[in-house]
């Protein structure tokens, strides 16, 4: 998952065949600090956050790590999360897009208004609304890349706009209760327990196989491969992850749908940043865009591009939504959804400087911004308390983010 | 040493092989600033050329032409024979021709092997999301990085953000050269290094000579130019004012065309 810690892992393995566990012990200190001082922090600092906020919850209210609450938590986050995914690729780009809120606010309304107003069949209400999210975003992309207006007011525009083409296409009536068993399924139903563990199995399999297949290319290619114990750890790690999960969420209902969703989507854009020429062109704008141009990108296609993806993502949040709330309404996409899929993406460990990041990161966030949201409800905190705690660690992540890149420069030069 | 204006006999070097690359008359302006007027540029196979002049004489601009960042007002380009319009960078690049500039163009980012086919990935297959070959990459990198003798890089998978500034010119240059390329140009390629790997990068534009490229080096540093020159072309306020043989001139012929004291159009 991370990099980092991939690298640091095989320097240590690598040390540890060679001048044994002292030596190997030695070599991971010094590497981590050096990582550490040049700011390629990846996912530990996150991961070990999550590790605290769960442990606090945990002492304070023994419900917090139970089954039915985790499984809460997994439907709790699916909307951030999913929202979230398309916040990690526009801020890759080194752009910001304020507007997924209420472009999922205003997808669903157009969902609600064609299936239960329009009696569109549930399939085509579901097309549609993620054509609309596309266009929205393809819209927005089109106006910033062509026309030079920072992403920032474009979307700041949209914030606003398309919160009033919601409000306008709900109309008078302000919620459309949407009970079409399809569109609230996504929500509201869980995998069978043996579905879980198929469902796990196969990601471990999957992960397993794809690593040992590439190192043995590597090999077979007289390249340089990671040495097997990696591949091990990391692969029982996995297994442990996925596993553990499954056993966790069988113990309530079962894996929510909505949750295979985001992990999915995650899997997906995680995929297609970090292994087809498009993501490694979103990277590279986000990097130095004036590079990318030079290199022949079409940095304005690619900025589109991603701009409709994130409001396609944006869309998905709005349908997930819709599904929970079993409705469309002027809520729908509002209050501090946008704020916290920024959040989640920022806190996951995407640089809000371009260029920096990975998808895992909008899972990884929205999980901190959910356990702190859900573990102060659980322990009867107010609002109040919620959103100066929420503020805080979104303060604690940017300000990691911008100190590692000042850091960066300094090592980089 | 041989003197042209700017609209003579550019090209004219007698037995020598056809031009790889040959501008005719290329004019621009920016609003009311004429950046270039009427300007001639050649550059054979096997020959380094030195792009010469003072701050503002139009070298940016010229190189700009030649890469497809920006089109000329008037004039023709002739490339390999063939007259051609480059209207793109990747246009540029298709040709054969390259450019590394003093900024370098490396995404920080993205590490050695990412950074030197930026824009030019290979996939496993040619559908727009198939998966990149990474391995095969790698491995063509490390040979490109090896066969140019750039050994300093401790792990092609390392971002360029942690390298110096020698090994971050090292891997632009040699980005720009594993591409079959017939025209490599170089921008200040030695301004921000120290004296050994100033050596370095000059001993790697003369392996550029001898594997028969047409190179272009923008230079302000006269002692480099006469390092590595064939040829010797000064612009000066947008013309081109002289032409020098490496063998026939000095720096003092050279910095009076540069500074218009001597051979002004």
């Amino acid at each position: 998952m991370s990099e980092t810690t991939q690298t640091v892992a095989e320097h240590a393995a690598d040390e540890l065949r060679r001048r044994g566990l002292g030596a190997a012990a030695a070599t991971t200190v010094r590497d981590l600090r050096v990582r550490l001082a040049s700011g390629e922090l990846g996912a530990v600092p996150v991961i070990l956050g999550l590790a605290l906020i769960w442990t606090y919850f945990e002492v304070q209210d023994q419900h917090f790590l139970t089954a039915r609450n985790l499984s809460n938590l997994v439907l709790q986050i699916s909307v951030t999360g999913t929202i979230a995914v398309g916040v990690v690729l526009v801020l890759l780009l080194g752009e910001i897009d304020l507007s997924v809120g209420s472009v999922a606010g205003a997808t669903a309304a157009v969902l609600g208004v064609l299936v239960v107003d329009k009696s569109w069949p549930w399939w085509a209400g579901i097309i549609a609304m993620l054509l609309v999210g596309a266009a929205i975003g393809a819209f927005q992309g089109a106006w910033f890349a062509m026309l030079g207006v920072p992403s920032f007011v474009v979307t700041l525009a949209g914030l606003l706009g398309w919160l009033g083409v919601q409000l306008h296409v709900l109309g008078s009536a302000g919620t459309l209760n949407v009970f079409d068993s399809h569109i609230t399924a996504i929500a509201s139903t869980f995998l069978s327990d043996s579905w879980g563990w198929v469902l796990a199995v196969a990601a471990t399999v999957a992960y397993a196989g794809s690593r040992l297949l590439e190192d043995a290319r590597r090999r077979r290619a007289g390249m340089r491969a990671r040495p097997l114990i990696v591949v091990v750890t990391q692969t029982i790690v996995t297994a442990a992850i996925c596993l553990g999960v499954v056993a966790v969420l069988n113990h309530a209902s079962g894996v929510p749908t909505a949750g295979v969703v985001l992990v999915g989507l995650v899997v997906v854009f995680d995929w297609l940043t970090r292994r087809t020429k498009f993501g490694r062109y979103i990277y590279a704008v986000g990097g130095n865009a004036e590079a990318a141009r030079r290199a022949g990108i079409g940095v304005t296609r690619i900025r589109i591009y991603v701009f409709a993806l994130a409001g396609t993502l944006s869309a998905i949040g709005g349908l997930i939504s819709t599904g929970r709330l079993q409705a469309a309404s002027t809520q729908t996409g509002g209050g501090t959804l946008l704020l916290e899929a920024i959040a989640a993406a920022v806190i996951g460990g995407t640089s809000l400087f371009g260029g920096r990041g990975n998808a895992w990161s909008a899972l990884l966030g929205a999980l901190v911004i959910g356990s702190v949201s859900n573990g102060l409800d659980l322990i009867g905190q107010p609002a109040d308390v919620k959103y100066m705690v929420e503020g805080a660690i979104l303060l604690l992540a940017v300000t990691i983010d911008a100190l590692s890149r000042r850091r960066l420069a300094a090592s980089g030069r | 040493m041989q003197t042209d204006t700017a609209a003579g006999n550019g090209g004219g070097d007698g037995a020598a092989p056809a031009p790889v690359l040959q501008l005719r008359g290329i004019s621009k302006h920016f609003g009311a600033v004429q950046a270039l007027r009427e300007v001639d540029f050649e550059v054979h196979p096997a020959e380094v050329v030195a792009l010469v002049g003072d701050n503002g004489a139009g070298k940016s601009t010229l190189v700009k032409i030649i890469a497809g960042t920006q089109p000329p007002d008037e004039g023709t380009i002739r490339f390999d024979g063939r007259e051609v319009k480059i209207h793109s960078p990747r246009h540029a690049t298709e040709l054969g021709i390259e450019t590394v500039y003093q900024d370098l163009a490396l995404c920080d980012n993205l590490d050695v092997v990412e950074n030197m086919f930026l824009g030019r990935e290979r996939t496993a297959a040619a559908a727009p999301l198939a998966p990149l070959s990474e391995l095969e990459m790698e491995k063509r990198a490390l040979e490109v990085l090896r066969g140019l003798n750039v050994t300093t890089v401790r792990s092609v998978r390392t971002p360029v953000a942690a390298l110096s500034g020698g090994q971050r010119q090292s891997v632009a240059i040699s980005r720009a050269v594993m591409w079959n390329s017939k025209v490599v140009i170089l921008d200040e390629p030695t301004a921000a290094l120290g004296i050994a790997q100033t050596e370095q990068v000059q001993a790697l534009i003369k392996r550029l000579r001898e594997q028969g490229l047409g190179v272009v080096v923008i230079s302000h540093n006269l002692h480099e130019v006469f390092e590595v020159a064939d040829r010797i072309i000064v612009l000066r306020l947008g013309r081109r004012v002289a032409t020098f043989k490496h063998d026939e001139t000095t720096p003092e012929d050279v910095v009076a065309a540069i500074t218009g004291a001597r051979a002004a159009a």
